[in-house]
């Protein structure tokens, strides 16, 4: 486990070089929720980091009509990989390094280097384990009888409690630290934080499932029962064919036909 | 029970439906642009996005019924980067609107409903790989000025994409909704299959999915199996004491 722990509480621009004022802050926070606006397979995020970067690149000499200022726009607005949400870290420390007037090559080289771990380490907690967990406990509360509200309001306080503070810490961090966030990513959240909610959802899920079923399908044990035999065994074969058959295209399959017989009938 | 006089006030419901698909595609366009480009705050869930839509024609309960379902289905697919994925924003929008439209004993709404959603976020998803090359082709006709360090290219690019991706929503949704309108509104009434037997099939389904999802994701995680049958045994707990 690692002993880095990462300053929350500092003031961006704090350690080094010009201070950010909040506006410039709240600007390329609000530009984050959109940072996937133009992805392609091309630059993927890079047009959209430099689309977050821009408020502080106007804080360089000279502002927005200034040398310093379309060369770093260039440099930023180039292909760039990352998980959405986390990108916001790289979208602080870039700006940063460009307001400390690092090295054009340090900064590309920094560029680079941030896109691997920002792209798996966002994979891997936001999508492979809080989203599921929050549709879990979604699910769980839909087959506790919860109301359409509580339902829907419940899952989306949750996940967007940790979706935005995310954006929030990511920015705020890269800030702080520039060229030296990747020591951010040693966090405990980021280590540990998959298994533990990915242990989570699986309990969450578990009990959701039965409950789910119940509540869409109705009351009466006879049916309900076979539907759950049903779905572990037809579950444990799909899972045995370990990708090789979408679940979703399975889905409409199978639904297809039974809308042909339940036309036929 | 199917009712005739139910089924002939949904016929007459889905007639003025087209009053409502304005409303269903604007709601469609919102929600499909939260997938991937704006805000990502997963009100495209379809949970979230299914209720919403039965909301719009005063059912949020049916929709959340659908999108219940759909989300057992949409559990196993991530949206991770450049990889192919269904988008469910709009097609949960049709599937929550589809099934709220209809009277409750029509025993094969759920079914058709979900059928549709699921067809539609197919649909849906091959869109996105089209958007995602036009913006690669605007990117390009736009490289000199993005060498150049140019605010402007770089904001028109990102609302561009932002403004393809609305229309995208908006298109797919009225197109799926114009095609599984006349096709529910001509075949419900003639679905022959029991209404409790249809309901547990498209929900086993979907669980089905939804199972193999949380397996595949979970079962090289330390204890995760062991918590997951233990999740299970808790949920038919709770049922049997019911």
């Amino acid at each position: 486990m690692s002993g880095v722990t990462l300053p929350l509480g500092a003031a961006p621009g704090t350690r080094s070089g010009a201070v950010v004022p909040f506006l410039t802050r709240a600007q390329m926070l609000a530009r984050l929720f959109a940072i996937q606006g133009s992805w392609n397979y091309e630059l993927l995020l890079g047009t959209g980091v430099g689309f977050c970067v821009e408020p502080a690149l106007a804080l360089l000499p000279g502002g927005r009509d200034g040398p310093a200022y379309h060369e770093a726009l260039a440099r930023e607005s180039t292909y760039f990989n990352a998980h959405p949400y986390l990108a916001a870290l790289a979208v602080g420390a870039l700006a940063r390094a460009e307001l400390d007037g690092e090295p054009a090559a340090r900064i590309e080289r920094f560029r680079t280097a941030l896109c691997g771990p920002l792209g798996s380490v966002g994979d891997r907690l936001v999508w492979a384990a809080w989203l599921p967990f929050c549709s879990a406990v979604g699910l769980l509360l839909f087959g506790a009888g919860a109301s359409p509200l509580v339902t829907v309001g419940g899952f989306l306080l949750l996940y967007n409690a940790g979706h935005v503070a995310l954006r929030v810490w990511g920015l705020r961090t890269g800030l702080a630290q520039g060229l030296r966030v990747a020591q951010a990513l040693a966090h405990p959240l980021f280590r540990q934080g998959p298994e533990r909610l990915s242990q989570a959802a699986a309990l969450v899920g578990g009990a959701a499932l039965p409950l789910a079923l119940e509540r869409a399908i109705g009351p009466g044990r006879t049916v309900l029962g076979a539907s759950l035999v049903v779905v572990v065994v037809a579950a444990v074969v799909l899972a045995r064919l370990h990708g090789r058959l979408d679940g979703w295209r399975l889905a409409l399959t199978l639904l297809a036909i039974f809308t042909l017989y339940g036309l036929l009938r | 029970m199917f009712d005739p006089a139910a089924a002939l006030t949904a016929l007459e419901r889905l007639r003025f439906a087209n009053l409502d698909v304005l409303r269903f595609a604007l709601l469609g366009a919102v929600l499909g642009l939260d997938v991937v480009s704006f805000p990502q705050a997963m009100i495209s869930r379809p949970l979230v996005a299914a209720t919403l839509a039965g909301a719009v024609v005063g059912e949020p309960g049916r929709g959340l019924l659908v999108g219940a379902v759909l989300e057992l289905v949409a559990l196993e697919t991530l949206p991770v980067g450049a990889s192919r994925y269904p988008e469910w924003g709009s097609a949960a929008v049709v599937g929550g609107a589809l099934y709220a439209l209809h009277p409750e004993g029509a025993a094969g709404a759920l079914v058709l409903a979900v059928t549709c959603a699921l067809a539609t976020a197919w649909v849906g998803g091959e869109s996105m790989i089209v958007l995602r090359r036009l913006n690669g082709q605007l990117a390009r006709a736009q490289a000199p000025a993005l060498q150049a360090g140019s605010r402007r290219s770089v904001s028109r690019l990102q609302l561009t994409g932002l403004g393809f991706d609305l229309l995208r929503g908006f298109a797919l949704t009225v197109v799926a909704l114009q095609l599984s309108l006349p096709l529910l509104a001509s075949t419900v009434g003639h679905w022959g299959a029991e209404a409790r037997l249809s309901r547990a099939v498209v929900v086993s389904v979907a669980a089905t999915v939804a199972g193999s999802a949380v397996w595949k994701l979970f079962h090289l995680v330390p204890r995760a199996r062991l918590l997951f049958a233990a999740g299970i045994a808790a949920g038919l707990l709770r049922l049997a004491l019911q």
